[in-house]
């Protein structure tokens, strides 16, 4: 199984990661070197085999509804890139 | 061409816990910006989601609500894609497994005919942030106080055929999830936000045309509008050969157009797995019994009680069942005053119209139910009549106290004792002896217009205190003489 | 002082033969002096570390405290550390001071543990070789041009160094045992959902799994009275009571039944590795342990399993960090777009990158059920295999790696030969059983580790068989050349 540069170029940029013509090439190699690996997977026959996610099969625990953190922005705040007013900056977003 | 009009709707609905879907920060409109967050709603990591217990219970009485199958196993999936308003860059949702799954509404329009929509799922999510556009260094600015609120996403099928209906449809699922108590309802506070999925066909096609999405439209009467807009245009598209193409649209009040949102275009392929950091949420039928066992009665079952119970008509029922605080407020001032045409009257009358004026809501009304039912009680008893009642409201709506203080204190108190209205009916007679001689002469016919202007006179002299149920007959008998 | 057992340690703690501060001290100028030539700690805390070490002795002062108490640790560096510098090994956090505290990390601490610092490891966890760590490669103690294993590579060095007496790692596929067994330390990666994975830095949130790293089976024994048990902030976190792992610890051997799957003895298994395993099980004979063959059959398919299933988690998991709340954010981004497409790439390094855009692409749309569904069905024939095996013997022996540590640079040209690498180590996360790897020889001076795998919630019976190996044995007492004197 191998991809084509322009697959490579199509899931960096639904994956957000910016990559150079030279990235592409190379990500093409590895990524369908690693594709080759995982068709191993098609050599056996899963028809009625369940998925599993979980490898202990629990079920999802239930939170009381009550409010038990407090505010604290300003602690959150000090990682942020850029901040003011308490709001977190990023370049202009338009509709 | 005669098109047909095929309309679905998503209505996405902010269920009133007290706190998120997935942490423990407290939900709620109007906070200071990111105070009402914590590490998992900021997405920061090594955060993990822990599911609120109400938001399941909410989301199940719904599905009773609606006639649904209840999903007795329910998955929470990501679905992934970048925005800044997202901050895990996945939202959790429900994909396969949605809490609850197809059930129907049947919904009733003005003109009394009765519809049903098929409602296809309904599903558990997180909601996101808000970018605030305002100039921050000609940045925009992030807002994650509502990241991670529990939202219940009702999808319905494209049954819906008209804006009349959809409206009608929207205001039934507005009215069920006040009646349960799961949502506030409050549209103008984005609680509740419809997205509207619509096309056209040629009259008897099957095959649905090419659809758009009317993203977030957020008041009735909006929902009305972008229908009519996005018909007319989708229309002159087809009406000159055109295609329409599949697309997210914007509705503009302002301007009352639809328009394309080009950013929401980019690549939607999101994704979508079961999420590792969340289980399987497995009811027991006990847990889903129970709960219907505790469901209170809705707006549809109201309605047909009104009108056996209190034999109200069925447009009467229907007005005061619409939402749950009318239909309380008819059915405690009714258990004051026990007359229920005459509660009915005055609710959907004078009530309504003063809240209409003011804009307010019927739980915001000065005047509790319970007043508002002594004040029937007076107007039964014939202490007061209809007049005085309208202006003794008025009276306690600007809060000058209970109907009895009031008709206490300005004197309002109709006059019943039949001797004082003889002696009353008396002086009048005897000034306007002219016009009880032309009464008496006349035809019985004539008598009976004539007669309206002796009880004018009886109510100026009593100023509007006489009780015309009494006067009327004494009335009748002191001019035959 | 730097290869006393916790045991040891805690009992001069205890009777005030040495003060936790002098402890810790000693600890703090031996990482200055020695850790130049291996790189294990990204963060060395020494202010913080003192003042532990002060409020440590203060409860030893009133005879108070657990057997952690005033004993110097390390935290792999994905978790997450209130006020310390928290970077998973990656410059994408290279300013990451976290307001936060992980269950883990907090528990060890509750427990009056000293904090050294943080370790070393592969970028979020990525790697079997620490050669994936933007604060450079780290260097086996055993041979310096060598790879300690990854990803928790930092810990393992450190602990064989004598620059930790123990360390906390993260296990997806392999990352605690891989390392251990190539730095010749004992490892433990516990059961899914026995420990709890909040503030821990998530790679493949339904693999990864923290655990202990120490010299022996009986202070992993220590770590996990701390670590181990539920916590209501982790929605994968057990609500099975954790058992006392010491209590134990000491119970003979005899009858025990070992199956050792003939899938982990087959090609690619150095063969002087195999035959240190199997003089390790005949060990086990001795000490009346019965031995038979087993077979997981599907062994070979975790390894595809894996690399679908934990890069997909991985590019989800990993969407977070967008330069918007915290990480690193590109220069002068000209939009939006840009902003997210730069800070990432930027951010991450290659081996991140990769297994980002093998899970998106397994997971877009025409792909999923090729790809991921398929991946979960194999994952429950993988476990199924240990079920079936899980009931015919108590525990499950095996090698950890094929090899001993290579030599640093030799694979990275090859990555996908070193997936190949993960094969003995993968099928456990897939299941979701516990296993070590306990040292267990030498071939050409590079230690070999043996793995042990358990049923699920077996951690205890792990370490009591680990333990009673290591009560007749002295290979996890030996000591690299670097460490030795210094």
């Amino acid at each position: 199984m191998s991809i084509n540069k322009q697959d490579v170029q199509k899931i960096a940029h639904l994956a957000r990661l910016a990559l150079t013509e030279e990235d592409a090439d190379q990500y093409q190699n590895s990524l369908s070197s690693v594709l080759s690996l995982v068709e191993q997977m098609q050599s056996i026959d899963t028809d009625g085999v369940e998925p599993l996610s979980n490898p202990l099969e629990m079920t999802q625990r239930l939170r009381d509804d009550v409010v038990t953190e407090d505010n604290q922005r300003d602690a959150f705040l000090a990682n942020a890139p850029q901040s003011e007013a308490g709001l977190f900056l990023v370049p202009k977003v338009i509709d | 061409m005669n098109w047909e009009v095929v309309i679905g709707l998503e209505i996405h609905t902010q269920l009133t816990t007290k706190s998120k879907l997935f942490s423990g920060a407290a939900v709620g409109f109007g906070a200071e910006a990111n105070t009402q967050t914590t590490l998992v709603d900021l997405g920061m990591p090594g955060a993990l989601p822990v599911f609120n217990k109400e938001a399941l219970r909410m989301a199940v009485m719904f599905g009773h609500a609606v006639n649904a199958e209840i999903g007795m196993t329910s998955v929470f999936a990501r679905k992934n894609y970048f925005y800044p308003d997202l901050p895990k860059g996945y939202q959790t949702s429900q994909m396969d497994h949605p809490i609850v799954g197809e059930g129907y509404l049947d919904v009733t329009l003005d003109d009394g005919t009765t519809s049903r929509v098929g409602i296809t799922r309904a599903h558990l999510e997180e909601d996101a942030g808000k970018s605030l556009h305002e100039d921050f260094q000609g940045m925009t600015g992030i807002d994650l106080n509502r990241s991670s609120t529990p939202l219940l996403e009702i999808v319905s099928e494209p049954d819906i055929r008209s804006a009349k209906e959809a409206v009608a449809y929207v205001k039934m699922i507005h009215s069920i999830v006040t009646y349960l108590g799961i949502c506030d309802g409050n549209m103008a506070e984005g609680s509740m936000r419809c997205d509207i999925n619509l096309s056209l066909r040629p009259k008897g096609q099957k095959e649905y045309g090419t659809r758009t999405e009317i993203k977030n439209v957020n008041s009735f009467r909006f929902i009305e509008k972008a229908i009519y807009t996005e018909i007319e245009r989708q229309m002159d598209i087809l009406e000159d050969g055109g295609r329409i193409i599949q697309e997210t649209r914007l509705y503009d009040p302002e301007k009352n157009e639809t328009r394309s949102m080009r950013s929401k275009e980019d690549a939607n392929d999101y994704r979508y797995f079961p999420c590792p950091d969340l289980l399987p949420i497995v009811l027991t039928q006990d847990y889903v019994d129970e709960i219907k066992s505790t469901l209170p009665e809705l707006p549809s079952q109201k309605a047909k009680r009104f009108q056996e119970e209190h034999k109200l008509s069925e447009y009467d029922a229907g007005v005061l069942s619409s939402s749950r605080a009318m239909a309380d407020y008819f059915e405690n001032a009714n258990k004051i005053a026990k007359d229920a045409k005459l509660t009915a009257n005055w609710v959907m009358g004078e009530l309504s119209k003063q809240l209409n004026q003011e804009q307010l809501e019927i739980n915001q009304a000065p005047v509790s139910a319970e007043n508002f039912g002594q004040l029937l009680i007076r107007i039964k008893d014939n202490t007061i009549n209809g007049k005085t009642a309208k202006d003794v409201f008025q009276g306690m709506w600007q809060g000058e106290g209970s109907a009895d203080e009031i008709i206490e204190a300005k004197g309002l108190k109709q006059v019943t004792d039949t001797g004082a209205i003889e002696a009353m009916i008396q002086e009048i007679l005897d000034a306007n002896t002219a016009q009880v001689e032309q009464y008496r002469a006349a035809e019985p016919d004539k008598q009976k217009k004539m007669i309206g202007f002796f009880v004018g006179q009886v109510m100026k002299a009593s100023q509007g205190k006489a009780n015309p149920g009494i006067v009327n007959p004494i009335l009748a008998k002191m001019l035959k003489g | 002082m730097f290869e006393q057992s916790i045991s040891t340690l805690a009992k001069q703690l205890k009777n005030k033969d040495i003060s936790s501060v002098e402890l810790t001290q000693a600890f703090l100028k031996r990482i200055s002096t020695l850790d130049s030539q291996l790189n294990s700690y990204i963060t060395v805390s020494d202010e913080l570390a003192l003042q532990q070490a002060k409020a440590a002795d203060a409860l030893l002062q009133n005879g108070q405290g657990t057997s952690l108490t005033g004993i110097p640790v390390a935290h792999k560096d994905l978790f997450c550390t209130q006020g310390t510098l928290t970077t998973c090994g990656s410059k994408m956090l290279n300013n990451f001071i976290p307001p936060y505290e992980s269950t883990v990390t907090s528990r060890i601490q509750q427990a009056g543990a000293v904090m050294l610092g943080k370790t070393n490891m592969d970028e979020f966890a990525m790697g079997s070789s620490n050669e994936n760590s933007f604060y450079g490669a780290v260097k086996n103690p055993w041979n310096l041009t060598a790879v300690p294993g990854g990803s928790s590579g930092g810990s393992a060095a450190a602990i064989a160094a004598g620059l930790a007496v123990a360390a906390t790692g993260t296990d997806t596929g392999g990352s605690i045992r891989q390392p251990a067994s190539f730095c010749g330390i004992t490892g433990l990666k516990p059961t899914y959902g026995r420990v709890s994975r909040f503030g821990m830095i998530a790679y493949a949130s339904s693999l990864d799994q923290g655990g202990p790293m120490a010299k022996s089976a009986e202070d992993c024994a220590h770590l996990m009275q701390a670590m181990a048990g539920f916590d209501e902030k982790d929605s994968t976190s057990s609500e099975i009571a954790s058992e006392d792992y010491l209590a134990n610890i000491n119970a003979p051997l005899a009858g025990l039944k070992i199956g050792l799957p003939k899938e982990y003895f087959g090609d690619g298994l150095d063969a002087q590795v195999a035959e240190t395993i199997m003089n390790a099980v005949k060990e086990f004979e001795k000490l009346g342990a019965i031995v038979k063959e087993i077979s997981l059959p599907n062994l070979q398919l975790s390894i595809p399993s894996y690399y679908v299933i934990a890069p997909s988690e991985a590019s989800s998991n990993l969407s977070r960090f967008d330069g918007v709340r915290f990480g690193h954010r590109c220069d002068d981004p000209k939009d939006l777009l840009d902003m997210y497409m730069r800070s990432r790439a930027e951010g991450f390094g290659q081996e991140v990158q990769k297994r980002i855009m093998v899970g998106t692409y397994a997971l877009s749309e025409g792909y999923y059920d090729a790809y991921y569904l398929k991946a979960q069905k194999i994952r429950r024939l993988i476990k199924e295999d240990f079920v079936n095996a899980l009931n015919e013997v108590d525990v499950i022996m095996g090698p950890v790696a094929p090899t001993t540590a290579f030599e640093l640079g030799s694979k990275t040209n090859d990555p996908v030969a070193m997936y190949l690498e993960d094969i003995y180590t993968l099928s456990v996360n897939l299941a979701g059983i516990p296993a070590m790897s306990v040292p267990a020889g030498f071939v050409n001076n590079m230690p070999v580790g043996l793995q042990i795998m358990g049923n699920y919630f077996a951690e205890a019976k792990l370490l009591n068989v680990a333990h009673q190996y290591q009560q007749h044995t002295d290979w996890h007492l030996q000591t690299p050349e670097m460490a030795k004197g210094a």
